[in-house]
């Protein structure tokens, strides 16, 4: 599976600096070797979802309780999931930082995923949340720390996009 | 049995635990019973008091986490069992009180109505401890033992539907959230 084991360790390590301890993911391709990291890592909490909503919530719930999170999911978990980062997240202030992998754009060969695809940012900047893209290996570490530092500086949630040059290798 | 009654009957016993609460009419009614620092209302995102539940379980293994859930709420999170059940947190007691309608909407009829089982859904989906009440003799001693028995438990407690007429209050909704969790971080920073 070409999915990119070097830039997905280079992810993981730069959640761990930032201080994240629990994960909650809902599997997708892109984001296998994400998952397994932390399921290794037994200073890591991970929880796996049937849905990716709930991990909003679990993510709320933690933030209340002093631990830091974040969220694993493709961008079609982050649209399953608006209600609750509207309604929970938005309206009671948590900061959320979301790693969304964005299926869907150049390069995409399953139809089922381009639908969504072409949403993701436009939905985005609807929900007024902030979000940025990891394209490159040379993105990762300032970017994720520079969003974690917006997410608990307004007390909201924001939104990285994992692209295919990052995730993918062909 | 009335939710407001189900409550009180517990009422004292919420001191030594954190308590999340659906929108609504669970939440109006604990406020009425007296607010404290410990309790959060988690005022819409409908289906999550059970999702931010185990948020706090996972991380604040030294608490007991009540949650005060609802039917129309968690048929909207039937997966949110499943994800409980799987990391089962010793620390977490969910009750959910069933009215059998979305009372707060307008009382349309829910499918507990037409014969929709939470306690055997939750049990089904791996919950190791579940019960259905019906009254308030039942209800206690079946709070008081899930708090004490340190393991997942899911109570269904079927009440009336029956609710205050507003359920708008004077806790603002940050004002709760700030509250609750300087209460979380002051009894991490007390052990």
């Amino acid at each position: 599976m070409p999915v990119s084991v070097a830039n997905s360790s280079l992810i993981y390590t730069c959640l761990k600096d930032v201080g994240v301890r629990l994960v909650s993911a809902l599997p997708e391709t892109w984001l296998v070797h994400l998952i397994r990291m932390a399921e290794d890592d037994q200073s890591m909490t991970l929880v796996r979802l049937a849905k990716e909503e709930e991990g909003v919530g679990i993510s709320a719930g933690a933030h209340l309780a002093g631990v830091k999170s974040a969220m694993l999911m493709q961008n079609h978990g982050f649209l399953a999931s608006v209600n609750g980062i509207v309604s929970c997240a938005q309206l009671y202030r948590i900061p959320l930082l979301m790693l969304i992998s964005h299926r869907g754009a150049f390069g995409e060969r399953d139809p089922w995923q381009t639908e969504g695809g072409g949403v993701t940012e436009h939905v985005l900047d609807a929900l007024r949340i902030p979000f940025d893209r990891l394209e490159a290996p040379d993105h990762v570490a300032r970017r994720i720390a520079k969003a974690q530092t917006l997410a608990y500086s307004a007390s909201r949630p924001v939104a990285l996009l994992l692209g295919r040059d990052l995730m993918w290798e062909e | 049995m009335r939710r407001l009654d189900a409550l009180r009957a517990v009422y004292l016993e919420l001191d030594r635990c954190v308590v999340v609460t659906i929108m609504g009419a669970v939440a109006a009614e604990l406020q009425s019973l007296g607010h404290r620092p410990n309790f959060f209302y988690l005022q819409h995102a409908m289906g999550l008091a059970s999702s931010m539940g185990l948020g706090i379980a996972l991380s604040r293994p030294d608490l007991t986490v009540v949650v005060f859930d609802g039917d129309g709420s968690l048929l909207m999170n039937l997966g949110g069992l499943t994800t409980l059940a799987r990391y089962r947190p010793r620390n977490l007691v969910h009750v959910v009180f069933d009215n059998e309608s979305l009372l707060s909407v307008g009382g349309f009829p829910t499918a507990t109505s037409t014969g929709s089982d939470l306690a055997a859904i939750a049990a089904a989906a791996g919950i190791p401890h579940t019960s259905t009440v019906r009254t308030l003799d039942e209800f206690h001693p079946a709070f008081t033992a899930a708090v004490d028995r340190a393991d997942l438990t899911t109570i269904v407690a079927k009440v009336e539907a029956v609710g205050p007429s507003g359920y708008v209050t004077d806790l603002s909704l940050l004002e709760n959230r700030y509250h609750f969790q300087r209460y979380l971080r002051e009894t991490r920073n007390r052990e």
